[in-house]
């Protein structure tokens, strides 16, 4: 981020930069109000999230391949920071649950929300829709910190006594409120600053995207990935808030001994609980997922609109459908809020109430296909460039297709009887999460990257990235759909080997060999995933000074403001007013020289 | 400010003061209405719900202005208030569907 | 480029940056009091016939906070007014009886909740239950006084309007060596108990936090009045909306949790 006057700049700017150019090095990269700067360390703080969470999971699935045995490599460094649950770099139970709820936490709350929401809306949305920064630049940066703080607490949990939150990321009460860690209130209140930060941004871009569009800036002729960014912002302004509410009193719980979701008569550890009772278990499952429905949108719909404006920009033609893409990722938002108790179905709801949200469930998959059929639709005909984006992106299209099908049985009642809590679920999320809305921030890095630095990213390597992660992705996951189906649970600390046919011969329902097995093929499949990233972590850090030059301000040729700007775009961002004059996406117009035409070039 | 525009704005400074006179005679009601025994204790609720429906629509039409607000504000509370009932009514009456018969054999 | 729409509304919304932006927040706040009122809702028709309190709660000091805030609201919204009308002076008065109100509320919430925390139930060895407020409670005497009653059935401790209980307290000297379990009437003691001081307590940190940038309003940010009066204005609407929603809020807590 340069903050030297840029070249060519009216007197008002360079008034306006020279004013700004006393800023010192702690208002400039710390305690920055630019959406750029914040964005940035958004990015930054959420990818060092998402390898930390990456490494927890490592650690869990050799324990499943190898139970009982030391974690070679970190092992003694387990024994060293946790003590007696990982003696002798064994990962115990209690450990294993804890770096479950970790993974599951860190994973959604720190590394893809953060990175898919507020990094990549932050830097690029205020661009895209040609304003000079977020409506409320300050609040951005306090949102920022919050993310900070929220991030250290749950880190932090790690190193006291008794380790972190254990209950899964779900902490479901009464177990969450009595196991006997602080572990647990370190949870609750960094969730508390995780949902102020999500609160905090989602006013910002709402607001941003109302009142700074440029002028001639219509809400028909913005891109598709602020549709989704505007979207998704609603998602955590009004999901969030009922879990903050939950958290505040599963606090309580905790701390002040209430009973708000602890029920008469509890027994722990076969003794009778010193609390007043009259709570209910199920009211925090309703609220807590209440959230974790729109939340999972939430981590699917910057994906989707990173995707639109990549296969838009590589095909060089419109995207197919964009009317119905809006009107569908506004359905998806709304019926988002009506669906949540289709994970709760096995609690002892009635046939009514779980055919309401069974329903709700199935229309919301509706406008889903819809926009993957657009996506998919968008690339007949067009003219084809497979750059590293391009390639991620096109990926992401049957991973998330794979990903969204396997939640339809999921999603109807009956088959989730079978399927709730298994390897099912498991494979089924991450096939969205991971080949889904990982591969599409990794499309949206290697894209904006020239934007940002300058410089393009190595496309050879990047490569190496796409095909390796897509290989052992798939290698990670496709057995899990077995396994689940094989009646496998979640959060086994032994990889379900207390229920295999090895431990108990003859027991119906018990666990094959061969199902056994492939928890080493994945281990080794996960172990290939992580070596697979090297090369890009490398990539990225060696590209900012060495990578090929872009050339332009606009290497990809595309149509979308934020590449009419300078590179890196400047405090301010367009050195003059910006007006609209077209839609988003005016590829390969007929008639005209070159085929694409900016959204702000005059007619 | 023009002095036109001074005198209307009086003329709304008036209304504030109806809407508290309004507002301090609504709580005074509540209060009353609690200690009448209307029998069913629904209808006490009923009734308290209801006043305080009343004194919210004052302090939100006329001192948060949304009378006259835009078309934007509205949309916005109408979405906001569509999925707090949402929120509200799916989640007692999930309560409220139980299954009616268990397993006897 | 400067943000633009910081004072001067946006043509096609009619709105100006920070009252977009107070709405949006304020929706989020509808959905967080909405969960609690909701957990309310949900953990009061759960519980069996007669164990839900009533009567608990001081209903004239509940009314008479009531009547506070409602004050409170139209001194912020003629504050607001002041500015509009160029009459700074009236506006600082305005706002300074808002920030004692606030304050009155408050001190008001800390003696009912001084006067919860001060409330035992003292169940005794023999079946008995006492109930009352502390009047000694000496960690080296071999006694606990209290101001209260025995009761035989814990129910009647629930509804005291239904039950009719006694509005005289006589004192009561029980020996520690009869006492099974002594507890206050915390949160911890019941739902309800929990509930109250869960949505009290939250909306008095609402109160805190609106009361503390009303102040900084009144005090050092009102510098702001002299450069750029219009500015200033636009903040004082903004922040008053958030304390009518403030109000709001309790116009719904107090019938909930004082009278129904």
């Amino acid at each position: 981020m340069s903050m030297e006057a840029a070249a060519p700049a009216i007197p008002h700017i360079e008034a306006h930069e020279a004013h700004h150019a006393e800023a010192g090095f702690w208002s400039t990269y710390v305690f920055s109000t630019d959406h750029k700067v914040i964005g940035i360390q958004y990015g930054v703080t959420a990818l060092c999230f998402l390898l930390f969470g990456f490494c927890l999971m490592m650690v869990m699935r050799w324990q499943i391949a190898n139970p009982g045995q030391a974690v070679p490599v970190v092992g003694p460094l387990l024994a060293a920071i946790f003590g007696d649950v990982a003696a002798k770099g064994i990962v115990s139970p209690d450990l294993y649950n804890s770096f479950g709820a970790m993974h599951g936490t860190i994973m959604v709350f720190m590394a893809i929300v953060p990175l898919a929401f507020a990094a990549f809306g932050n830097y690029v949305v205020p661009l895209m829709i040609g304003a000079p920064d977020m409506a409320f630049p300050r609040v951005n940066m306090a949102s920022y910190q919050a993310y900070v703080v929220g991030g250290l607490i749950m880190f932090t949990s790690f190193f006291i006594p008794g380790g972190p939150a254990q209950a899964g990321w779900t902490s479901y009460s009464p177990l969450a409120t009595s196991i006997a860690t602080d572990g647990q209130t370190f949870w609750i209140i960094g969730m508390v600053f995780l949902i102020t930060s999500s609160l905090l941004g989602a006013v910002n871009f709402i607001a941003t995207i109302i009142q700074l569009r440029a002028p001639g800036m219509t809400w028909m002729r913005l891109p598709f990935f602020v549709w989704a960014q505007f979207v998704t912002a609603f998602l955590l302004l009004l999901a969030f808030p009922p879990l903050e509410a939950a958290a505040i009193m599963q606090f309580m719980d905790k701390v002040l001994h209430t009973s708000f979701f602890l029920p008469t008569g509890l027994a722990i550890g076969g003794n009778l609980a010193h609390v007043s009772g009259g709570g209910s278990p199920l009211l925090w499952q309703h609220l807590f997922w209440f959230l974790a429905h729109p939340e999972v949108y939430v981590l699917i719909l910057p994906a989707m609109g990173i995707v639109a404006e990549i296969i838009a920009n590589n095909t060089r033609k419109p995207l197919y459908g964009y009317k119905s893409l809006v009107y569908s990722v506004l359905t998806i938002g709304f019926l988002s809020f009506i669906v949540w108790a289709h994970h709760m179905y096995l609690t002892g709801m009635g046939i009514r109430i779980a055919t309401f949200f069974q329903t709700t469930t199935m229309i919301i998959s509706i406008p889903s296909v819809i926009v993957l059929t657009c996506m998919f639709i968008s690339l007949w005909g067009g003219s084809i460039r497979f750059n590293t984006p391009m390639l991620f992106v096109m990926a992401f299209l049957p991973m998330f297709g794979i990903g969204g099908l396997t939640g339809l049985p999921l999603g109807l009642s009956y088959s989730d009887i079978h399927l709730h809590d298994t390897y099912y679920v498991i494979a089924h999320f991450h096939y969205i999460v991971a080949p889904g809305t990982i591969f599409a921030l990794f499309a949206g890095i290697y894209y904006w990257f020239p934007k940002i630095t300058g410089r393009m990213m190595s496309e050879y390597w990047g490569r190496v990235h796409f095909w390796l992660s897509l290989i052992f992705m798939n290698l990670i996951f496709q057995p899990m759909f077995a396994q689940g189906m094989a009646g496998m649970l979640r959060r086994m600390a032994d990889g379900g080997a207390n229920y295999s046919q090895a431990r108990v011969p003859g027991a119906i329902g018990g666990l094959s060999a061969s199902v056994m097995h492939l928890h080493t093929f994945i281990l080794w499949a996960a172990v290939g995933l992580g070596l697979a990233q090297i090369p890009f972590i490398i990539n990225l850090f060696w590209s900012i000074k060495n990578g090929k030059p872009a050339g332009s301000d606009n290497p990809w040729e595309a149509t979308t403001l934020e590449w009419q700007t300078p590179t890196p775009p400047p405090h301010g961002n367009f050195l003059k007013p910006i007006e609209v004059h077209r839609g988003p996406y005016e590829y390969s117009v007929p008639g005209h020289a070159k085929d694409f035409t900016p959204q702000n070039e005059p007619d | 400010m023009t002095t036109e525009a001074q005198a209307e704005f009086a003329q709304h400074v008036r209304r504030y003061l109806y809407v508290f006179y309004a507002l301090l005679f609504g709580t005074l009601a509540t209060v009353g209405a609690s200690y009448i025994p209307f029998g069913n204790h629904a209808i006490n609720i009923a009734v308290a719900l209801v006043i305080a429906c009343g004194k919210a629509s004052l302090v939100g039409g006329f001192f948060m202005h949304l009378i006259s607000e835009r078309k934007l504000i509205y949309g916005l509370l109408a979405f906001t208030a569509c999925f707090f009932l949402g929120l509200m009514f799916l989640t007692v009456s999930a309560f409220a569907d139980l299954p009616r018969m268990t397993v006897t054999h | 480029m400067d943000i633009p729409y910081t004072i001067e509304a946006r043509p096609d919304t009619g709105l100006y940056n920070a009252k977009v932006g107070i709405w949006i927040f304020l929706a989020s706040e509808v959905m967080l009091f909405g969960a609690l009122f909701s957990s309310y809702i949900l953990l009061r028709v759960g519980a069996p016939e007669g164990y839900w309190p009533r009567g608990w709660l001081n209903v004239p000091l509940g009314t008479l906070n009531t009547l506070v805030l409602i004050t409170s609201s139209i001194t912020t919204v003629m504050a607001w007014a002041s500015c509009k009308l160029n009459q700074f002076g009236r506006f600082k008065v305005y706002h300074a009886c808002t920030l004692l109100l606030a304050l009155v509320f408050l001190c008001i919430k800390s003696y009912e909740y001084h006067d919860k925390f001060m409330h035992y139930e003292i169940v005794l060895k023999d079946g008995r239950i006492a109930d009352g407020h502390i009047v000694e409670n000496d960690p080296k005497a071999d006694h606990v006084v209290i101001a209260g009653r025995y009761v035989q059935d814990r129910l009647d401790l629930y509804d005291l309007e239904e039950r009719k209980a006694p509005r005289h307290h006589e004192e009561i000297s029980i020996p520690r060596s009869q006492i099974e379990k002594m507890e206050r009437y915390g949160p911890w003691h019941n739902t309800y108990l929990a509930l109250y001081f869960t949505l009290t307590g939250l909306h008095a940190l609402h109160v805190i936090g609106g009361a503390i940038v009303i102040g900084f309003l009144w005090g050092p940010g009102s510098k702001l009045w002299e450069t750029d009066p219009e500015r200033f204005t636009n903040r004082v609407e903004i922040s008053g909306l958030f304390w009518h929603f403030v109000d709001l809020v309790w116009i719904f807590l107090f019938p909930v949790l004082y009278l129904i």
